[in-house]
């Protein structure tokens, strides 16, 4: 099941557990919850393309008590209605969940306007919001039934999915394995890519599913003098948590993200992660020079 | 003390508090404090010791710069004291200059940035048609905010969910012209398919039957038409007082010219 299929079938299970839980789908999504909308009249709703009113709408169902779920494509959710979810959400205090699709570039043939790298940086800066990133469908479904109630959160789902299994729990980040050269901190779905590109070196590998509020702590218990940051979207995203979790440490952070440049070029989700040097060659490379430099 | 002394006496407590805090938008407070009035007094369910109370009806203040109006009205109807008007836009104090649902007891959203209040309304109508509540929701926009995109995508949301438990007051107070005229506000909202009327925002019987008619399945939007400071002649429908409190030296003079 990939991660939309178990986003379906996730919230179609809250949706008879829950009574509080309304979706809201801005016209994606339409067929997939073709179930639910025939199981749950009302509180299943294709709201249409108008995501700066469905996110004040959202809110106004979440002071009556229900926990809205809107999804959309990211650039759609986050920046068209990005004022609603910092005053209406953040401001307001309010619970509700912002479910997300295309990542970064997962949908790469339509071109920047639905590139969406910026997502988790503008996220980062609603004090209150939380920020989930996992990395498969299993690790979705265990993130959502965790937080889903708990306060505003953005749930980001890419279509690329790693294959690594372990749990996850929300607001911890996962300990993968233990080294000495460096500590790597991985986030969402780049933990294969990071793996591949690690293997056979003596490194901690951290994962990170919560990136707000940040596990600051298993990151102080394992940092090295190296930490390095893969993260799938804007390169230096994570680079304050991580610096803020360091404090009493001293390391040297290198981020390795998407470049802050508008990715003009089309092909598929692969390209582009080769292009920015995210794939598992690519890390590889930039991981090894890094280490190297520091020997 | 009657009606019309009872509104003098609450523009006077507004007057006062902007001129304590040096700050505060009188003349919108003024626009609507004559819907507020006939919303709460003769209108609204509510009890005003216990704000959360489920069946109450809900007022949501779109033009949340208005909210020197709003308070006057909730200490009216005893929500907290007079007293604490005193305080208002203070650094600890409750009344801010855009209302917070947080921290002001009566108050159902936090406003402030235009074009949310609508929505939201709609969002708490529909919320409420799903816990198959009777209690309705009230709102007051302005035509400077009916700029907005998001108005009108409400407008959308409102008649495609048929929310007949909505109701909007438009503050037309025509202060949104000199940027972009708005024009036949009435005749824009039927056309999204609400039912609409035109009234005289300073007429309380007119603006309670506009308020009070039966529900037909659609939203309801009631342009009014005001008055911007309307009360204090020396700020009708003058933009110097759209954002600014008498200085020490002002204070009698205006407050000596309330109607």
């Amino acid at each position: 099941m990939n991660i939309r299929q178990q986003f379906v079938a996730t919230v179609e299970d809250l949706l008879a557990q829950d009574p509080r839980l309304v979706l809201l789908l801005g016209d994606i999504g339409v067929f997939g919850f073709r179930n639910a909308f025939a199981k749950f009249p009302g509180r299943v709703v294709n709201i249409g393309i108008l995501e700066q009113a469905t996110v004040s709408f959202a809110a106004g169902l979440a002071r009556e008590g229900f926990i809205p779920v809107f999804h959309s494509i990211a650039p759609f959710v986050v920046e068209r209605a990005f004022e609603q979810l910092k005053v209406d959400f953040g401001y307001q205090r309010l619970p509700g969940c912002f479910v997300s699709v295309g990542a970064s570039f997962d949908y790469a043939s339509l071109g920047c306007t639905h590139h969406c790298p910026g997502d988790v940086a503008l996220m980062q800066q609603v004090p209150g919001m939380r920020i989930v990133a996992p990395g498969n469908s299993v690790e979705f479904d265990t993130l959502f039934r965790e937080s889903y109630s708990g306060g505003p959160t953005y749930f980001r789902l890419s279509e690329r999915a790693h294959a690594q299994e372990g749990a996850v729990n929300f607001g911890r980040a996962r300990v993968v394995r233990t080294g000495r050269r460096a500590t790597i901190v991985v986030a969402a779905q780049l933990l294969e890519q990071a793996l591949s590109a690690t293997a056979g070196l003596d490194v901690t590998v951290l994962h990170y599913t919560t990136l707000a509020p940040f596990d600051r702590e298993t990151l102080a218990g394992h940092a090295s003098r190296t930490v390095i940051v893969v993260e799938p979207f804007y390169t230096g995203t994570l680079a304050g948590e991580v610096s803020a979790a360091l404090s009493e440490h001293p390391a040297r952070i290198i981020s390795l993200g998407v470049p802050r440049q508008f990715l003009t070029n089309y092909g598929k989700l692969g390209d582009h992660e080769r292009a920015c040097g995210l794939d598992a060659d690519g890390l590889r490379e930039r991981i090894d020079k890094v280490l190297h430099d520091r020997a | 003390m009657n009606e019309a002394e009872t509104l003098r006496k609450l523009r006077r407590h507004i007057i006062l508090a902007a001129a304590t805090a040096r700050e505060g938008h009188i003349a919108s407070a003024f626009s609507i404090l004559d819907l507020l009035w006939v919303l709460y007094g003769r209108v609204l369910r509510f009890k005003a010791d216990q704000p959360k109370w489920e069946e109450r009806d809900r007022f949501v203040l779109s033009k949340g710069h208005a909210s020197l109006g709003l308070y006057a009205v909730l200490a009216h109807h005893g929500f907290f004291p007079f007293d604490e008007l005193q305080t208002f836009a203070g650094f600890t104090g409750r009344l801010g200059g855009h209302p917070d649902c947080n921290k002001v007891p009566g108050v159902e959203a936090s406003t402030g940035s235009l074009g949310h209040g609508l929505p939201m309304a709609a969002g708490v109508a529909y919320g409420l048609k799903l816990k198959q509540s009777t209690a309705r929701v009230f709102c007051i926009a302005g035509d400077g905010e009916a700029n907005e995109g998001s108005v009108w995508e409400a407008a959308l949301l409102g008649a495609h969910h048929r929310l007949d438990n909505l109701c909007c007051l438009l503050d037309y107070n025509h202060s949104g012209d000199r940027a972009l005229v708005t024009g036949d506000l009435a005749a824009k909202f039927a056309a999204f398919g609400w039912h609409t009327a035109a009234v005289d925002g300073h007429d309380h019987e007119a603006i309670f039957r506009a308020v009070t008619q039966p529900p037909d399945g659609r939203p309801r939007m009631i342009v009014a038409t005001t008055i911007k400071g309307k009360g204090c002649p020396p700020m009708e429908g003058n933009p110097a007082w759209h954002h600014k409190a008498p200085s020490p030296e002002e204070l009698d003079g205006i407050l000596a010219q309330l109607t």
